[in-house]
């Protein structure tokens, strides 16, 4: 049983989904789904105590042996990556039936279910796999559902939002696809350890004469491939546009979904390819990735905070907000050091929750005041109490003030870059978190010292149903602000088995 | 590069071309049938250039051919018969003299192309079920065209 828990990850919300076509209760279809979530929770929990304990698992799938046949392998950072992901899938299902039924047409809520569980599956499989066409497919069943999850809002401009992604991500897909295909051109396998280990060893013949195969040009074009397409694919600065509109305008459970996970589980990938697939000194020496990635990580962090400050949408701030706590991840991915890689892990980790925390509080405000819009909230904080304090100890652990997750993870960054004596750099980071302080701050004013609106006025408080669970994700949020052992201990062993992975390849060079 | 060599990559210019055909037509183009129609032109580039790595000069059709087939199925149930179990490849290799000098193109690839066209067929479904909903929605099924009527409306 154990020895399965990789697969079953995944095949049970992949069965689960088309499962739920076949009930026909829709109160049914979501007790039925909520079970599925919160056990594929508990079974990714089991999985990172498993991997914590005992070390690396690896699963061959019907038993072929890798390379030939396809393998799960589940190490301390895919572990910890599943865990999140289905932890925060299981979250937002138990607070989605209110808004659902308010939300999305009845005829259409048990499609959502199932789009919502195979979306999960796409997100845990590309965590899991260890085969890198196997991540093609998974991330394509994950966006896929998610350009149909986003379709379901009822504005118009969701349909033409996610029509906008969709063409986006195909690209980004593709893109990454194009990269995988050169890569097993020249190495013959799809393997993820087996083409790290071919790439140190396989020696090819061209116009210089006898060359390693790292030093040629195919690779360097199939890493560049692929880093776009899953720059694509998380939204780093220059190819973000996609995410405002289709996080405004998506249903708000479907936000609080993707803004909590899909986006991380891009960045998981772009970690293993630089660390676990191609060495760093391939990725850092040889191309000159480094630079450009922490300077666009930068310029996505500034230009992001800054348009969030300016929007009238909160759903848009809260968006642009989430472009711009990317820049920290993948800021914290290119610093190299085992410092900076675990602020990029334990980033994912909170950001996470504290994103999906606020988009549930987003999702409180629409339930009852049925805008979106900063200009209908003002004055909500004497009408909606608990709804409006959440937003603010949610908004402290964005900032990153001392004793929320926020903290531990800007941090730990700014440890990592004070370790490599880039001062301007770690300036920086400050000031970035102070625009942080700007927008947060322009809701909580709102909330707190404005004259009430006519919709406010007409509001009652959230529905328990929904105030609990955003609250248990505040709690997480706060516990994870001091008694770091199991976010940046977890996040730390990741990133020294990711370190160790890529000297260990060089070790097998020599 | 001389021309031989030059025609020698003959699939792989026309990869390229096509490629930038699609992604061409994806960011320039306001009407989206056309956008669905580069993607798809996009994804067929891709999908030439991995057909075009498992092609091997003078490879058949990855399919054992019949008489190899019956040479060694014959052999294996001789093999039964006798209850002789050679575990290590070494010792069959010799009872094996008959090789099989066929040369077979790469049949992964192509199989990973049969993935990769669903998917692309799952894209192209979901993209024009969306396109029809745009249509019902708006009206238009032109980008610029429908981004105008948001803007004016709000």
């Amino acid at each position: 049983m154990r020895n399965h828990l990789p697969i079953l990850l995944v095949v049970v919300p992949l069965i689960a989904a088309p499962a739920c076509l076949l009930l026909g209760n829709r109160r049914l279809i979501y007790l039925f789904s909520l079970v599925v979530a919160w056990l594929t929770f508990a079974n990714s929990l089991r999985l990172l105590a498993t991997v914590l304990v005992s070390g690396k698992l690896r699963y061959n799938i019907g038993n072929w042996a890798p390379p030939y046949g396809i393998e799960f392998v589940a190490d301390p950072l895919s572990a910890f990556v599943a865990m999140f992901v289905s932890g925060m899938a299981a979250a937002v299902l138990a607070y989605a039936p209110r808004l659902v039924e308010v939300e999305i047409p009845a005829e259409k809520q048990h499609y959502f279910y199932s789009l919502y569980l195979t979306c999960l599956t796409g997100l845990l499989g590309i965590t899991l796999t260890g085969d890198l066409f196997n991540v093609f497919v998974f991330l394509e069943i994950s966006s896929l559902s998610s350009y149909a999850l986003i379709s379901l809002g009822k504005d118009r401009r969701a349909v033409l939002a996610s029509l906008q992604y969709l063409f986006i991500g195909s690209i980004g897909a593709t893109f990454f696809l194009i990269g995988v295909g050169l890569l097993y051109q020249v190495t013959g396998t799809l393997n993820m350890l087996d083409i790290a280990r071919r790439l140190q060893e396989l020696e090819i013949v061209n116009g210089q004469g006898i060359v390693m195969l790292a030093s040629t040009r195919t690779l360097r074009v199939a890493l560049a491939f692929m880093t776009v397409g899953l720059g694509i694919k998380m939204a780093v600065f220059p190819v973000h546009k996609w995410l405002p509109n289709a996080y405004t305008f998506a249903p708000n459970v479907v936000t609080c979904l993707l803004a909590a996970t899909s986006t991380k589980v891009a960045v998981y990938v772009l970690i293993r390819l630089i660390y676990g697939i191609f060495t760093l000194e391939f990725s850092f020496d040889l191309l000159p990735m480094r630079y450009e990635l922490i300077l666009l990580s930068f310029l996505g962090i500034f230009t992001a905070s800054l348009a969030a400050i300016f929007q009238s949408d909160v759903k848009k701030i809260l968006a642009y907000s989430s472009v711009a706590q990317l820049g920290y991840m993948v800021l914290g991915v290119n610093l190299i050091s085992a410092m900076g890689l675990s602020g990029a892990i334990v980033h994912m980790f909170n950001h996470a929750v504290i994103k999906g925390a606020l988009f549930m509080v987003v999702g409180c405000f629409a339930l009852r005041l049925g805008s979106v819009q900063l200009e209908d909230w003002r004055g909500a904080g004497k009408r909606l109490p608990w709804t409006s304090f959440a937003w603010v100890l949610a908004g402290l652990g964005l900032i990153g003030v001392p004793l929320t997750a926020g903290f531990i993870s800007k941090w730990t960054l700014l440890l990592a870059l004070a370790q490599e004596e880039t001062w301007f750099l770690a300036g920086a980071l400050v000031v970035s978190s102070l625009l942080a302080v700007v927008y947060v701050w322009r809701v909580v004013e709102v909330l707190y010292f404005g004259q009430p609106s006519q919709k406010v006025l007409e509001a009652k408080e959230a529905p328990l149903s929904m105030l609990v669970p955003t609250y248990g994700l505040i709690l997480v949020m706060m516990v994870f602000g001091f008694w770091t052992e199991y976010s940046l201990g977890i996040a730390q062993q990741a990133a020294a088995t990711m370190l160790e992975t890529a000297t260990m390849l060089k070790e097998v060079a020599k | 590069m001389n021309t031989v060599q030059f025609f020698g990559l003959f699939n792989y210019w026309v990869v390229i071309f096509l490629m930038m055909v699609g992604f061409y037509m994806i960011i320039a183009r306001h009407n989206f049938i056309k956008k669905v129609i580069g993607v798809n032109i996009f994804q067929i580039a891709v999908i030439l250039m991995y057909i075009t790595m498992g092609k091997i000069h003078g490879g058949t059709a990855p399919i054992v051919k019949s008489e190899i087939a019956q040479h060694f199925a014959h052999h294996e149930s001789h093999e039964d018969d006798s209850h002789e179990h050679t575990s290590s490849d070494g010792s069959k290799a010799e009872e094996h003299p008959f090789v099989d000098t066929t040369v077979y193109s790469h049949p992964l690839p192509s199989v990973l192309m049969l993935t990769a066209i669903v998917v692309g067929v799952g894209t192209t479904a979901v993209a024009l079920s969306l396109i029809v909903r745009i249509r019902e929605d708006y009206g238009t099924i032109e980008e610029d065209e429908a981004l105008a009527m948001d803007r004016a409306q709000s």
